[in-house]
Order: structure tokens, then C-alpha cells, then sequence
């Protein structure tokens, strides 16, 4: 791929644009890049499993022989009140540049003669007052001013790959290498976690985040907080009657091998909706925006406070963030929707007691190019941000904005921050682990402070 | 540990999170379209505009056409009507038949078009389907996205998905289309190892140019078919570093069949080394292009397969595969497993090896065969394909692709065009799930999303019949024939809901919910599901 592309990258796995295809669709095809490495954890097997105890539909990986009923024993047994750790993916490649936008440095507005973010837009970032949060993040803002947001202005690594999938890779798996097999998180869960319980990794996105990728601890992937539902046309009392006449269809006899199939298929579906159907109807203590993202976060909240046994979550950010065309209108949509939902989360949290259990970060892998294209857009750069959220978050900068008077060999923001770093943190202050066994090279990194005593 | 309900959530019937609203403003409009007896019938259709139309803007004509509709679709005169040759079904050829017909060799009828077939006999319907003059027709408007915007099958991310679908829904040619389908699924071929949309349409075209022709001709031109190429790895084969996956899928999968002592390992080998030379060149802006052939990747010296020495090329190996003992059975088991669900009797089989033999190993004598036989007549019903079940209901409702939605909509049901799940296909027997049935009624659902009606504007029938509210729910599909049994729990459905009615209130909304809840169950039968 070369850097002045204005396609869609070609580094996302057409899996996966498949998954997220509602919010996808009309993108341009990826052109998949040759010597592409495997993503991590793609050697786990992968399981259906309904598990009544937690209500949900799960798809369960992990190397184990174990049979599905065990894991609905390890739900049901898990103690609930571990700390839980939300990673939030940018997926594409967020322009860090936009998201705390550097008004303040001279260069800003030469670089970006269109896209530059004027003077006034947005609310200051009190931390450094050369930078302003987006007004599509005004939310990320609101938290910060209640200092709840630690800001990774660039953060990223040294000798920063351009290719998205590969320094994605690194920052799913932890390292600055290719083909690792298990994610960070997911050798957090190897030492830490339970045997039965694949809870304890969730993905929220319909297939496993690499993130999570255990060598041998089970972990699962949602497709959707809503269960297994069957889309209505009508409500009660038609709807029970409909699916009565549904379920009729499927216990009537067969006179063929087709027909059978299609009976026993409708009478399953019929006992999986009367089972699972429901556990979509949560309810928050907030109110959420309307959104599909939003609304996996509101699921989540709820899981939670069900007692759910998870420790690692992943989820998406909404919409994706590979803007080498049209930025502007794309990321101020996307973004907004993210920050958004990001806000009800915490507020949901706060109402039901639980924020001091829950630590959100969000991360992307890599940030833009400080000079835009000719499509009004910005092509793939090196710093990027991150943030970490939550009550407990110690709401403290964590490296420089660098400025844009110089840039790096291929003039591209410069990392003042590791996000191994971030892992090694996360990993000892959060969830009370050492980083050692789980970061290459832990020992190496100065940890910041990220979680409040 | 279940998550808490809230009765007010559960009561209100909840839009799901992923369903946009995709245009503000809907009407109703009228068109002629044939009958099915040689007149006209005024149909209404919704049309939905992006912005709010004008009062009074063109709904549809006023006067019927004059003279008897065209038939529909345009039907060349047939070479050899009824009567029929001996082994082909000698039963009634009536709309039954006309339609399991057109389920199989199209995705369902057209309002009409069974009845056409009916009147053309067994043979001449047949031959309308697979003897097409000239270029296919697409009728009605063409496929537009969710914001009503023309496709954009080459470069849109799920385009291409759809501008097959609309091709289903719109062509007069339906069994180009369904064999187009048939060989997708049988030389399967993803846009997951193919660097571009184009080129997976591409093949889709020489599937729809080449399929009644000769097995032969069809086999060499994706042989070196750029998607394939890439599929396959066929341009990365070359006499330094052969690659041997073409080879082996060449004859496993495409031709002979695995495990019937066809070949071995070294015929695969051998045979790789007559694929090479085929090689293309890498670009990030043009991803694979410039397919050709470079004699200097092509390894001259001779190879040994199936027992037949020679200095082979990649025409050599597919012609060597198809004068192979054991591919006439191979063909005919295969393409009649696309049309009749259970395996050809041992006569039936030896008289498509017959006729596959002596026309040149010729596509369409043999697919004419299967498409009088008695076994698809008579024999047991088959599970539609996803795709083949949604085109139909398209069809049906007189809907046309106006949302890139079924691309995602598709992919549970377990079925997206141009994805297959692998090398070898769609697994025909696994088509439904739990899962995939659950995504099959999600589709119906989203079929009817303008064939419904409004439960809560106040202007539904406060009176409607039981039976009148099944006949037309059944009308709003085309009028299908329902299996008896279907049809009483369908009318035992109405009467039930009827009986809930404790309110005045409650008569007309409850009535258009019961119409809403007849429409999807009609939708999520087996007698839809089934072909």
C-alpha cells in the first residue's frame, strides 16, 4: 500500500468489514497486501455455546477438550466482582491531530489547510493549552474536566509501521513483532483466568478481538447484546400468537428429508428465541444515544451489573477511522457517536455503582499524518492518541504533544509515549498483575500513573 | 443471574438497533403488469422517495394497455413442445409444476410467468429457460443503495452482492442466472483471496456466457480466469517453485472427485507442473493485474498424469481431467445434485453419461435432461439457497433492490455472493440453523418493510374475516400454494388473534398486526423456504 493511497487500506481482513458491514457498507474494498501476518489467536478453535446461566448466545474459543457444560458451570461459579478492563478499538487509524487538535502551534494551519480545526472550535484541553478537544468530543472533554480521562497525546512506538495490519498486530499482541499467537490481554487471562469461564474475555464485535487470544483459557465473542431475538412486526398479544403459529410449523409432520430439516430447524429457533429472546430487554439507569455502539455499551453496563464474570471486554469504536478522503464530515460523525456512547457508559456506570470497577481505554493503531492529502483527508502517520477513562483513571496527561516544528524522518508526529508502557500500567495498577510474564521487555518500560490510589 | 426486564421495554415493540430508516417519504403507485390469463391487472407497488414528492406527482397510468400484455418474460418459440421423449415426466405440467420449475432453474415466478410456462408445455418450458435468445433483460428499475444512490458493484463494499441480487430479481434470462450461481458454487472462487470486485464479476460473467456450452471450454476459461488465478494461486506457479493448489482442487473438486481413486498424489504433481507459467503483476493502486502466460515460467519438459505422457500445458491438464474415465460420472452426479436432491437412479445416471458423452460433453443437453425428469417432479422438496429465497421473495412482492442491507442481512443467513465459505462451496445440506433460520425470518422481515401496514394510523378493516385476512396476506405474496396444513394453522392464527379483540379499540389494530404477523409467517414457511 503506499502511503498516498486514497482507497480504503487494504489491511482490515474482508472477515471482518463483513462482521461490521452495517457500518461498513459502501466502503471501498480493501486490496489485501501480500505477507500479511496472521492475526493472533487464530489457532483457537471455536465453539457455539447458549449459556443460560449469563443469558447469552456465546461463540467460545480456547483450546480446550473441555465439554460446553462446563463452561456454563465456570459462569455460573465465576466470582463476580473482578476488576474489568474495556479496550475500545479505533479501527483505521484515528488523526489524533483532529481529536486534540493543536491550534496553538504555528504549523497546524499550514499542514492542514483545510482540514485545521479553527481557533475557537471545541474546548480547551486545560492540560496544554496549544491543544483543543474536537467538538465532536465534548463528551471525552466532559469527562476530562471531571478528571476522569488520562490523554495519551502521542503515543505509539519506535520505528512506527504504516501498515495497518501490522501495527495493529503489535498492538493487539504487545509486542513489535509479527505472527505472536495470543493477545496481551489474552496472556493476562492464560495466567489469571479461570478454565471454565470464557466470559472472562468477551468481544463484543461477533468474532474474537486478537486482543484476547488465550493459548489455552476459554474466551467468547457476542454478536449482539439483544440475544437471540426475532425481529417483530407486530406486538403483543399478535406476537405470542405468531410465534405460537411459528412454532406450529415446526412440530407438524414431514413428508420429506427438506421438509424435516425445515421443521426442526424452526422448532429449534422457536425454543432458542422463548430461551435467550429476552435477555435483550435490559434496562438502563440512563439514557443512552440512539446508537448501535451506544447501545453494545448499554448491554454491556447491564451484563455487569448482572454479575457477569468478565475481565477483558473489547469492542469497536463506531464506524471506522481510515480518513484519506472527506475527513472531516466522517470523523466528526464517528467520533461524536464513540464519545457519546463513552459518556452514558461512564454515567451508567456511576449510577449503578460499578465505575469504580470499570477502566476504559481506547486506543487506535496509529495517528495521521500531521500534512493532509489532496482529498481532504490525511494518510497513515506514526504518534496517534490513546486515553484511559473511568473514576478511577488518574486523569494526568501521560507523555508530551510533541509539536509539529519538527516531525520524524517521514514527517509524522513523534511518539513521546510507548503504548507497552500503557499495557504495563494497566496490567500492575489495574488489574493487579505483573507486567513481566505478559509484556516482551516489560522490565524496560517507565510506567505511568494511571489508576487514582 | 438473568438480566432484569423491564415491562415497559417488553411491551413496546422495539425498532432494531440496526435497521435506519432509509427514506422519509413512501406512496403507493400503480402499474399494468400481466395477469397470468392475457389481460392486464392494475398491481400497487410502494415507492419510496428520498425527498418529499409533489402533490399530485405521477402515481402510474390511468389506462390499461391496449391489446393482450407481452409474455412475461418474453418466451422464444419453443424447437420441441409436448409430447414428451421417453423418461421425462409424463405427469400434468400445471402451475405446480411450472412453479417448482422455476424455483429450481430461476428463483420463483414472476405474477404469471408460471402460468406462461404452463401454456408452453413441459418441454417448451424447459427450453424457454435454457435455450435464452440474445442478451438478458433487466427489468424495472435498477438496483440503487441506501441513500438511493446507483450501485456501485466494482468498488463498494457489498455492491457486488447486490448487483447479482438485482440481476435475479430483474433478468428474463433466470436460469443463466441460477446456472451463473450453480458454477460460482461449483468452481467457488472468494473475493476473500481476490484483490478486486471486478474481477470476481468478471467470473460471474463467464459463468452466465459459458454456462450451457461445453463443460470443456468452460473449465479451461477459469482455469486462467484472473480470480481464479488468484484464488488458487495458479500465477504463483511456476517451474522453479510450483504450486501444486490448483492442481489438486482441479481434479478433486472440480472435476473427478476425492476418494474415487481418480488420481494421486503424483498426478497432482505432474499436473502442477503442466499449470505453469501463468503469472501477473502487483500494484497497490491496481492490486492484481496483467494476467498472462510467460513461457518462461513454464516448466517444457514432460509429465506423466493419469498414466499419459506428454509436454502438457494448462489447456493439456484440463482437457486430460475431462477425457478421464471417471468425470463423466462426476459431472452428471454433480450438476443434477443442484436440481434434485436425491442421487440419479443408476439408469438415469447412465443416460445423462450417455448424452454428456456423445454431445461433446455439451452443458445443456444434459441440464435439459435433469429439467424433465420425473425425480424433479415428483421427487421430495429441497431447501432454497438464502439467495435464491430472497430473490424470490422479491419477486414475489414486486420489490427491487433499492438497499445494500441484504449484503449483511445475507451473511447469517449464511450466504453472501462472491463468499463462498471455501474452495469447495456452499455445503447444500447445511442451509438451515438455528442461527441461519433466525436470519431467514430477519430477511422475511425486512422484505415486507413496505408491504406491511400501518397497525396504528386508524385505517385498517375493524371487520375483516379470518379468511379474509389470509387471503390477502397470500394475494400480498403472489398468491404461493400453501400446504393444506400450513394454510389451517395460518387460518386457526386469525381466528385466534380475533378472539383477543376484547375492545372496541382494539378491532382495527389488532386486525392490521394479524395481516403484519400472516405476511412474515407466510414468509418463514416451508412452503417459502422450500423450492
Amino acid at each position: 500500500m503506499t502511503p498516498n493511497s486514497h482507497n480504503c487500506c487494504g489491511d482490515y481482513t474482508r472477515a471482518q468489514l463483513l462482521r461490521s458491514a452495517a457500518a461498513e457498507a459502501g466502503k471501498g474494498l480493501p486490496i489485501i497486501e501480500p505477507g500479511m501476518p496472521e492475526p493472533a489467536g487464530t489457532g483457537l478453535s471455536r465453539r457455539t455455546f447458549l449459556s443460560r446461566s449469563a443469558g447469552l448466545a456465546l461463540a467460545v474459543y480456547g483450546a480446550s477438550k473441555l465439554p460446553l457444560s462446563v463452561f456454563e458451570e465456570g459462569i455460573a461459579q465465576a466470582a463476580p466482582g473482578d476488576k474489568v478492563l474495556v479496550s475500545v478499538f479505533f479501527d483505521g487509524g484515528i488523526d489524533s491531530l483532529s481529536v486534540l487538535a493543536p491550534v496553538g502551534d504555528p504549523r497546524y494551519s499550514q499542514l492542514r489547510p483545510s482540514l485545521a480545526l479553527s481557533p475557537e472550535a471545541g474546548s480547551e484541553f486545560s492540560e496544554d493549552p496549544r491543544l483543543r478537544w474536537h467538538p465532536a468530543a465534548a463528551s471525552l472533554a466532559t469527562l476530562h474536566a471531571e478528571g476522569k480521562v488520562s490523554a495519551f497525546p502521542a503515543i505509539g512506538y519506535d520505528h512506527p509501521d504504516q501498515s495497518h495490519f501490522t501495527s495493529r498486530h503489535f498492538y493487539e499482541v504487545g509486542e513489535l513483532a509479527v505472527g505472536f499467537r495470543t493477545g496481551w490481554l489474552g496472556r493476562y487471562l492464560d495466567l489469571v483466568g479461570d478454565t471454565e469461564n470464557p466470559l472472562q474475555g468477551l468481544s463484543m464485535d461477533g468474532s474474537l478481538s486478537p486482543m484476547i487470544a488465550t493459548a489455552d483459557k476459554p474466551v467468547a465473542a457476542i454478536d449482539s447484546v439483544d440475544g437471540f431475538d426475532l425481529w417483530s412486526p407486530v406486538s403483543d398479544p399478535v406476537r405470542d400468537e405468531m410465534y405460537r403459529s411459528f412454532a406450529r410449523f415446526g412440530s407438524l409432520p414431514s413428508d420429506s428429508p427438506g421438509l424435516a430439516q425445515v421443521r426442526r430447524a424452526t422448532a429449534q429457533t422457536d425454543k432458542l428465541r422463548q430461551d435467550l429472546g429476552g435477555i435483550g430487554e435490559f434496562s438502563s439507569p440512563v439514557a443512552y444515544p440512539d446508537t448501535r455502539f451506544a447501545h453494545k455499551l448499554a448491554g454491556l453496563a447491564a451484563f455487569i451489573a448482572a454479575g457477569l464474570p468478565m475481565r477483558a471486554v473489547t469492542i469497536r469504536a463506531a464506524g471506522g477511522y481510515d480518513t484519506h478522503s472527506d475527513q472531516a464530515t466522517d470523523l466528526d460523525r464517528n467520533l461524536r457517536e464513540t464519545c457519546e456512547g463513552l459518556l452514558a457508559f461512564q454515567r451508567d456506570l456511576e449510577a449503578r455503582g460499578l465505575a469504580d470497577r470499570v477502566l476504559t481505554e481506547m486506543w487506535s493503531e496509529f495517528g495521521r499524518r500531521p500534512e493532509e492529502n489532496g482529498s481532504a483527508g490525511t494518510d497513515h502517520g506514526a504518534a496517534g492518541c490513546a486515553f484511559v477513562i473511568g473514576s478511577k483513571a488518574q486523569g494526568e496527561m501521560v507523555g508530551e504533544f510533541p509539536g509539529l516544528a519538527t516531525l520524524d524522518a517521514n514527517d509524522n508526529l513523534r511518539v513521546t509515549s510507548d503504548f507497552r508502557a500503557m499495557y504495563c500500567a494497566l496490567l500492575e495498577q489495574w488489574l493487579g498483575q505483573d507486567a513481566g510474564p505478559i509484556i516482551p521487555g516489560a522490565s524496560g518500560f517507565v510506567r505511568p500513573t494511571l489508576v487514582k490510589a | 443471574m438473568a438480566i432484569p426486564r423491564t415491562s415497559a421495554s417488553a411491551a413496546k415493540p422495539k425498532r432494531h438497533p440496526r435497521r435506519r430508516r432509509l427514506y422519509a417519504w413512501k406512496d403507493k403507485h400503480y402499474r399494468w403488469v400481466p395477469d397470468g390469463q392475457g389481460d392486464w391487472r392494475l398491481q400497487g407497488y410502494i415507492v419510496r422517495h428520498r425527498h418529499k414528492p409533489k402533490r399530485g406527482h405521477f402515481r402510474g397510468p390511468g389506462k390499461k394497455p391496449a391489446g393482450r400484455p407481452a409474455a412475461a418474460p418474453a418466451v422464444p418459440p419453443a424447437v420441441n413442445p409436448d409430447p414428451r421423449p421417453a423418461g421425462a415426466y409424463q405427469g400434468p405440467f400445471g402451475v405446480e409444476q411450472a412453479v417448482r420449475l422455476l424455483n429450481r432453474a430461476g428463483f420463483g415466478p414472476l405474477p404469471g410467468q408460471a402460468e406462461q410456462l404452463v401454456s408452453l408445455g413441459l418441454v417448451g418450458a424447459v427450453q424457454s429457460l435454457t435455450r435464452p435468445s440474445g442478451a438478458a433483460t433487466l427489468s424495472g428499475p435498477p438496483p440503487v443503495d441506501d441513500d438511493g444512490a446507483a450501485i456501485a458493484p466494482a468498488d463498494a463494499w457489498g455492491h457486488d452482492h447486490i448487483w447479482w441480487l438485482d440481476r435475479m430479481v430483474r433478468t428474463n434470462q433466470p436460469l443463466v442466472e441460477r446456472m451463473a450461481l450453480v458454477f460460482h458454487d461449483w468452481f467457488a472462487t472468494s473475493i476473500e483471496g481476490v484483490s478486486k470486485q471486478q474481477q470476481m464479476i468478471d467470473q460471474s460473467n463467464l459463468f452466465r456466457s459459458a454456462c450451457f456450452g461445453s463443460f470443456l471450454d468452460l473449465f479451461k476459461a477459469v482455469t486462467v480466469d484472473p480470480a481464479m488465478l488468484q484464488w488458487l494461486n495458479g500465477s504463483e506457479n511456476r517451474k522453479s517453485a510450483p504450486n501444486e493448489n490448483y492442481a489438486r482442487e482441479m481434479m478433486e473438486l472440480f472435476s473427478l472427485g476425492a476418494d474415487r481413486g481418480a488420481y494421486s498424489e503424483d498426478d497432482i504433481r505432474e499436473q502442477a507442473r503442466a499449470l505453469t507459467g501463468w503469472r501477473n503483476d502487483w500494484s497497490g493502486e491496481q492490486g492484481a493485474y496483467n494476467f498472462r502466460f510467460d513461457p518462461n515460467r513454464h516448466d517444457v519438459k514432460d509429465k506423466t498424469v493419469f498414466g499419459r505422457t506428454g509436454n502438457w500445458g494448462w489447456e493439456d491438464a484440463c482437457r486430460l481431467c475431462v477425457e478421464h474415465p471417471l468425470h463423466p460420472s462426476f459431472f452428471v452426479d454433480k450438476l443434477w445434485s443442484y436440481f434434485v436432491p436425491q442421487p440419479p437412479s443408476a439408469p438415469v445416471r447412465d443416460a445423462l453419461m450417455g448424452i454428456y458423452n456423445s454431445s461433446g460433453r455439451q452443458i445443456r443437453p444434459v441440464l435439459e435432461t435433469i429439467l424433465i425428469s420425473p425425480d424433479l417432479y415428483q421427487g421430495p422438496a429441497m431447501v432454497k439457497p438464502p439467495v435464491v429465497q430472497l430473490a424470490g421473495m422479491l419477486r414475489a412482492l414486486g420489490r427491487y433492490v433499492d438497499t445494500d442491507a441484504w449484503t449483511w442481512l445475507c451473511e447469517p443467513a449464511g450466504q453472501v455472493l462472491f463468499r463462498p465459505p471455501n474452495v469447495s462451496g456452499w455445503d447444500d445440506t447445511r442451509w438451515l440453523d438455528t442461527s441461519r433460520m433466525r436470519a431467514r425470518w430477519n430477511l422475511v422481515h425486512y422484505a415486507l418493510d413496505e408491504v406491511s401496514v400501518d397497525a396504528w394510523g386508524g385505517g385498517y378493516s375493524t371487520t375483516e374475516s379470518a379468511e379474509e385476512a389470509l387471503d390477502r396476506a397470500i394475494a400480498s405474496w403472489d398468491s404461493p400454494a400453501l400446504r393444506p396444513e400450513h394454510r389451517a394453522e395460518l387460518l386457526e392464527f386469525s381466528r385466534r388473534v380475533e378472539k383477543q379483540v376484547v375492545a372496541n379499540w382494539q378491532r382495527g389494530p389488532y386486525r392490521a398486526m394479524r395481516q403484519n404477523a400472516l405476511l412474515q409467517l407466510i414468509g418463514v414457511s416451508p412452503d417459502t423456504i422450500l423450492q
